[in-house]
């Protein structure tokens, strides 16, 4: 998952869906998230890459929305409702998750597993 | 305390009987051959108390074959009544009578100040200690020149002459004669053609009383660095600059008759200068080139691994060993020889509980290594619990000798709060009521000592210590703290640190120590040199490194360079 500046980044995703759960006033998605380009990459556990300044999910809370949409811990954000995550600072990230107006949000996510998901089955088959 | 009276008499009749014993076997060659070459001589100055303790029959030994001893003796003898005359500087020749060089060159060099060890040496140490306590012993014998002493007489540092006691006096004497003749060659100059040819002499103007300005000038100043020069390095200068002292004199008398007054006082003056020059180049090759560090001295004592590093810097190996001498009577805690490594009983425990049995061959030679390292062998394969026994032990002491320390402090704190300084205005408001016993601080000091005598015996029992402090100088001491209204702590340092061994001297005596190197001792300091000094009892083994070449690489830093950033890791949950 790490990038080279001036070229396109490439994963694969998994499209999540998550709806909002109101808890009194707030919309609330059940997950916690750290990361972005004004923090230390180094201190990121999840990360392969330790200069990847991605968003990262560092926390699901059980039965929450997100936990029940898929999401699971250590994956990378990569967009949220169309918007982009990889390049943003921590605090950007958060508005673009907690917008009042929206009660849904479609994130791509990236994961360890989903390419070697991919590779695993593009091995299985024939190349035509 | 009355126990402690008799405990300390016994103390000092023991050492007296120490004193008083006959010399036995000496252990090392080196030093028996020394004594049966040695001239037994007065202390300069008469001090000491030695005449009865001198008549010692030297051993027999045969001193031509003698390996370790050939080659200089080097006598200092420090005179503490003037700091000026650093006679320690002194070098003496040695002659051996049998006229050949080893390869190892010992030198003798004689070091003021007693220990009060050898007074009180501990029983077991059977060796002759006494005999270097009043004897200011020197070596009677001489070397042969050969090429190698021609080459180093060249040198700065090697005057050596047989010494005697006042053949000490003659090298300052000879000095001291050649530099005033050297300072009146210039006078001699200018005074000898107007006393013998004033007739015939054409008038000197002008420029003749400026050379006499300049020329009185100079001289006061080569007067002074003369003094100051030469008085502290009376040996040194000479070798080097006797034969140009020598050409300037006999200058003096090949004097051909000049009319011309105002050259022959040009010529005096680039006299007075030439002789300036010299002394300049004196003082950077003596003094300052051995300011500067470049060789690191590691001195180890043989007896107890106490070592410490000096820097110093080209000087040669007999300065070098003053050098260190000077500075381990200062720095080098008293050797202890009570203290030693292992307790018997772990000691003896390693003995190897093996047998081994010759079977008869026929091999003798090869018997004993293999038969030795067999047994290092089995003996390495064998669990060995002694750590055990030496760690437990060895905290044992720690633990008794704190717990003596902490009574020891106690009680001395207490003591002291029994006395107080008295003062004048006190006397008003307490003579009515109990009129208190006013003391002088010896009276103060015994009548303080009384509480503490037994906790400090106990303590100084525990830390072998007891041989060096006598009661009547703890008393001495006791009473030296009072006066200065030093606190119970500082009575105390004395005791609990082993100080310098300088501390435990007596000054009065000379302290023999033997100079033992494979290179000539004139030589230079070089890397890799080793050389040691021997002492009875111990020997200090100092290696020679030199300083390592530093390269000092300069960055320059903008103060407005200095920024920071946080390290954030922020977790929002959303």
């Amino acid at each position: 998952m790490s990038f080279v500046p001036g070229q396109p980044v490439t994963a694969v995703v998994e499209r999540v869906e998550i709806q909002k759960l109101r808890q009194g006033e707030n919309l609330i998605l059940g997950f916690s998230i750290g990361g972005g380009i004004d923090q230390d990459p180094g201190q990121n556990p999840f990360s392969e890459d330790k200069s990847d300044k991605g968003i990262y999910v560092t926390r699901i809370s059980p039965k929450g929305p997100a936990d029940l949409a898929g999401l699971k811990i250590g994956d990378k954000i990569m967009q949220v409702n169309g918007w982009d995550m990889t390049m943003v600072t921590h605090d950007q990230a958060r508005k673009k998750l907690t917008k009042k107006k929206e009660d849904v949000v479609r994130l791509l996510v990236t994961r360890k597993s989903l390419e070697e998901a991919v590779k695993h089955s593009k091995g299985c088959y024939p190349k035509p | 305390m009355r126990v402690i009276f008799n405990c300390s008499k016994i103390d000092s009749l023991r050492s007296k009987v120490d004193l008083l014993r006959l010399p036995l076997a000496l252990s090392t060659k080196s030093i028996s051959n020394c004594k049966s070459q040695l001239g037994v001589v007065w202390d300069k100055g008469g001090l000491g108390t030695g005449v009865a303790r001198k008549l010692r029959p030297p051993p027999i030994t045969d001193m031509d074959n003698e390996s370790t001893y050939s080659g200089y003796s080097y006598k200092s003898s420090h005179s503490r009544s003037s700091r000026k005359h650093r006679e320690r500087r002194d070098r003496h020749r040695s002659k051996n009578r049998d006229g050949s060089i080893r390869g190892e060159k010992s030198v003798v060099i004689q070091a003021p100040g007693e220990s009060l060890l050898d007074a009180d040496s501990p029983r077991e140490d059977d060796r002759d200690d006494n005999w270097g306590e009043t004897t200011t012993v020197v070596t009677g014998t001489s070397v042969d020149s050969i090429s190698n002493e021609d080459l180093t007489q060249l040198s700065k540092d090697s005057e050596d002459s047989s010494a005697l006691e006042c053949r000490r006096y003659i090298s300052p004497a000879l000095g001291a004669i050649l530099g005033f003749v050297s300072l009146i060659t210039p006078l001699a100059f200018l005074a000898l053609p107007q006393l013998l040819w004033r007739d015939s002499l054409d008038p000197c103007g002008m420029p003749c009383e400026g050379l006499y300005i300049s020329l009185a000038f100079k001289l006061l100043i080569l007067l002074i660095s003369t003094w100051a020069l030469f008085l502290r390095l009376p040996r040194a200068t000479l070798p080097r600059f006797f034969v140009f002292r020598c050409l300037l004199l006999a200058l003096v008398f090949l004097f051909v008759a000049e009319t011309d007054y105002r050259g022959i006082v040009g010529y005096a003056a680039s006299l007075v200068d030439a002789l300036l020059f010299i002394q300049y180049l004196a003082l950077v090759l003596l003094e300052v080139r051995h300011l500067q560090p470049a060789f690191s001295l590691k001195v180890v004592r043989s007896t107890d691994g106490v070592s410490r590093f000096y820097n110093v810097g080209h000087l040669s190996i007999q300065r070098a060993a003053v050098w260190v001498l000077d500075q381990y009577y200062s720095d080098f805690p008293v050797y202890n020889p009570a203290l030693l490594n292992l307790p018997k009983s772990i000691l003896t425990k390693k003995m190897s509980a093996f047998k081994v049995y010759n079977l008869g061959e026929d091999n003798s030679t090869n018997n004993s290594t293999g038969q030795s390292r067999a047994m290092i062998a089995a003996a390495a394969r064998r669990r060995d619990n002694s750590h055990n026994e030496y760690y437990y032990e060895e905290a044992e002491v720690e633990r008794k000798v704190r717990k003596r320390k902490a009574r020891l402090v106690v009680a001395v704190e207490e003591a002291f709060t029994h006395i107080k300084r008295h003062q004048q205005e006190d006397a008003v408001t307490s003579s009515p009521k109990h009129p208190r016993e006013v003391m002088d601080p010896r009276e103060a000091a015994q009548a303080i000592f009384a509480p503490m005598a037994r906790a400090m015996q106990k303590y100084l029992r525990a830390t072998r210590q007891q041989t060096y402090h006598s009661m009547e100088s703890i008393i001495s001491h006791l009473q030296f703290c009072i006066t200065h209204n030093m606190t119970p702590k500082a009575f105390l340092e004395r005791y609990l640190v082993p100080g310098p061994t300088l501390q435990y001297l007596d000054s009065n005596r000379g302290r023999q120590w033997t100079l033992v190197s494979e290179e000539p001792v004139t030589a230079s300091l070089c890397q890799g040199h080793v050389f040691s000094l021997r002492r009875l009892d111990l020997s200090l083994i100092v290696t020679v490194t030199p300083l390592p070449f530093l390269h000092i690489a300069e960055e320059f830093i903008d103060p407005k360079s200095h920024k920071f950033v946080m390290k954030l890791q922020s977790e929002t949950s959303v």
